[in-house]
């Protein structure tokens, strides 16, 4: 009984980090499955959204601040697609890939510009920040929330592309690019979705992720994207549920590491599991499930 | 033109460039930033160059660079600190357990040998994934040696998470040209080898290259390791640029800046990369510092926006603007060349038109 109340509070914060993860990972797995694109700038656009609700709070209350950031955030996505990887469309894999990385150092700089490279204190959101208790340990309620919130948005996410006719339009694309194109799919509508749906989950990933790790500052989003990156190859990559298991695996394991001690290899590990992943089973987990892919 | 005097136009062309920079740095005061972003440039000539064999020679994605300059200046820091004061650099350490100094020519070696002897060994399960997941493993691997570097059981040797300094770095700005040059070369001479033919072809297509007799696994790992090679030896020249070293400054962050540099030079061109590395360092460092200015004033007009890190906005808006409109970079594939000027001379002034220009090795 007493090792669990000593080491509960790592495995809830695993959980709760893993479901920001997952959150994330979404966003990658998604733009990947049709793009074949790494989109780098995916961690830079939830550092954008953290960002975006320190300034938004000051200015309005904050019921109104979250709609805002994240409408603000699925801009900025959507806007980011059209102006840096549409052009591209026809280019070769290579140059998207570093259009990416070109948006993540313009968004890192304008943060910079912006924030005048001070951390920026995250809002107390009232509510989630509140501390609750569990089995003896205490921790905030955005702790518990976000698993629940996570498999909810996960379960609507699936239902929207099993179900809706944009959904089939992103099954489609994703199985193959052309072929959906002449079969008169809309195909720079299906890859704004993908990059609205994307964002949105970022940008409520960003609400829970800086609730619980309160400064904001311009290279903040680059570590957490990059995981949550990891549990998408993880998962299998253009698989949704993959990512989302692959990203909880990712948060426990690197929380517990934490918790025994070595907090400098918490990132390395993830890492070193993508490395390990990659040479066991290249498609991941549930990379090989078709039915899955978006 | 003859190979002879091209190679006497080349010969020519080093010297004046040496005796430039020596008068230069006779005349400029110390400190002045012209020098500054010739040392800087010259360093970062060659890590570009060395990710450019692998990106754009040998078809190789590869974000590992920062992590193999870390090696590489770790090494050169550690085998060059003087023993004296070891002890004040290792204070948390005892003075750290290297107790005796190699000549710093030796030092950088080791230093690429070390990033080469990691690339291997990196090499052997990464290199059998293809583009982005190699792009986001060599990643991986850069910031898992990062992340050894600064832990604390190694620090009788890294110096865990605190500085390193105190050891030998150059005054004149004649060093970084000298030892860049010389690897920047030796790079050329591979390229141009049998061994960069198949680099080449390997890059085009690999299974028409495999299918022609070229062992793929042998020279991916080749351009792989003699890459990480020069970027090793880039890493010791930064931290002698430098001064101090600590692993936090070798993020990922710095290798998207060297493959910015690579990929406006224009990926595939040697000289592409060198010219850029010039161009960038010159523009984030002194061309736009004017940006930064607050209190700028256009004939009474006070311009608006500018304060500290609007240059950095404006250097990532022009980078976005080359990498969405003009992707082929300054050089695109091609090389800057003794004949290339003078066929284009000829064209412009003989009259006797020539089929091919620009660049000669292409």
């Amino acid at each position: 009984m007493e090792w669990i109340t000593r080491n509960l509070p790592y495995l809830l914060a695993g959980i709760s980090v893993g479901g920001q993860y997952a959150l994330i990972a979404i966003g990658y797995t998604m733009v990947y499955g049709i793009l074949r694109l790494i989109n780098f700038a995916h961690g830079d656009i939830f550092m954008v959204a953290g960002l975006i609700m320190v300034y938004a709070v000051t200015v309005m209350p904050i019921y109104a601040a979250i709609p805002v950031m994240i409408a603000a955030t699925v801009l900025l996505g959507f806007l980011v697609e059209r102006a840096a990887y549409k052009p591209l469309r026809s280019a070769p894999r290579m140059s998207i890939m570093i259009s990416a990385i070109g948006v993540s150092y313009l968004l890192q700089n304008m943060a910079l510009y912006v924030t005048g490279g001070l951390s920026q204190q995250y809002p107390q959101i009232p509510w989630i920040s509140d501390s609750v208790s569990v089995l003896g340990a205490t921790t905030k309620r955005v702790t518990l929330i976000t698993p629940v919130l996570t498999i909810v948005l996960v379960v609507a996410l699936v239902l929207l592309i099993k179900k809706t006719k944009i959904g089939m339009a992103m099954r489609a694309a994703s199985r193959d690019f052309e072929t959906s194109q002449l079969m008169g799919i809309k195909i720079n509508s299906v890859i704004s979705m993908t990059f609205i749906i994307g964002t949105f989950l970022a940008a409520i990933g960003s609400l829970l992720f800086f609730t619980n790790y309160t400064g904001v500052t311009p290279t903040v989003g680059a570590m957490p994207g990059l995981k949550a990156f990891v549990a998408a190859v993880f998962g299998g990559i253009g698989s949704i549920p993959g990512a989302v298991i692959g990203a909880f695996i990712i948060g426990i394991c690197e929380n517990i590491i934490k918790g025994l001690g070595w907090t400098n290899f918490s990132d390395a590990f993830t890492f070193a599991l993508l490395i390990v992943i990659l040479f066991v089973k290249p498609t991941g987990l549930f990379g090989e499930k078709a039915t899955d892919k978006v | 033109m003859s190979k002879k005097t091209k190679m006497a136009w080349n010969a020519g062309l080093i010297v004046a460039l040496l005796a430039t920079l020596f008068i230069l740095e006779q005349v400029m005061p110390s400190g002045s930033m012209f020098l500054t972003v010739l040392k800087k440039g010259a360093i970062y000539a060659l890590v570009a160059v060395s990710m450019n064999l692998l990106n754009g020679f040998t078809g190789l994605f590869s974000l590992g660079q920062a992590g193999f300059m870390l090696l590489g200046a770790y090494a050169y820091a550690i085998l060059t600190i003087p023993v004296e004061s070891r002890g004040s650099v290792y204070q948390y350490f005892d003075g750290g357990i290297v107790q005796f100094t190699v000549p710093v020519p030796v030092a950088l070696i080791a230093g690429g040998l070390l990033a080469a002897v990691f690339a291997y060994l990196i090499g052997l399960p990464v290199l059998r994934l293809k583009s982005d997941y190699l792009a986001i493993a060599t990643l991986g691997f850069a910031e898992i040696i990062r992340a050894v570097f600064q832990w604390d059981k190694l620090g009788p040797i890294t110096n865990g998470s605190n500085l390193l300094r105190s050891f030998p770095s150059f005054k004149s700005v004649l060093y970084p040209f000298i030892v860049s040059g010389i690897c920047i070369t030796l790079i050329v001479l591979l390229i141009n080898s049998t061994y960069g033919r198949a680099f080449k072809a390997i890059r085009d297509d690999e299974i028409a290259a495999e299918a022609m007799g070229i062992n793929l696994a042998h020279h991916k790992r080749l351009a792989f390791v003699i890459s990480s090679f020069f970027a090793g030896v880039s890493g010791g020249l930064l931290a002698m640029y430098q001064t101090t070293i600590q692993a936090s400054m070798f993020k990922s962050a710095m290798t998207y800046e060297i493959l910015l540099i690579v990929v406006i030079g224009g990926i595939g061109s040697v000289t592409g990369s060198c010219i850029s590395s010039f161009l960038f360092i010159a523009c984030s460092e002194w061309w736009l510092r004017f940006l930064d200015n607050e209190n700028l004033y256009l004939g009474g007009f006070h311009v608006p926006f500018l304060r500290p890190g609007f240059r950095k906005v404006v250097f990532a808006i022009v980078i976005m603007l080359v990498v969405l409109f003009y992707r082929q970079g300054i050089m695109g594939t091609k090389e800057f060349s003794v004949e290339g000027i003078a066929n284009f001379f000829k064209r412009k002034f003989g009259g006797k038109k020539t089929a091919e220009g620009g660049g000669s090795h292409e």
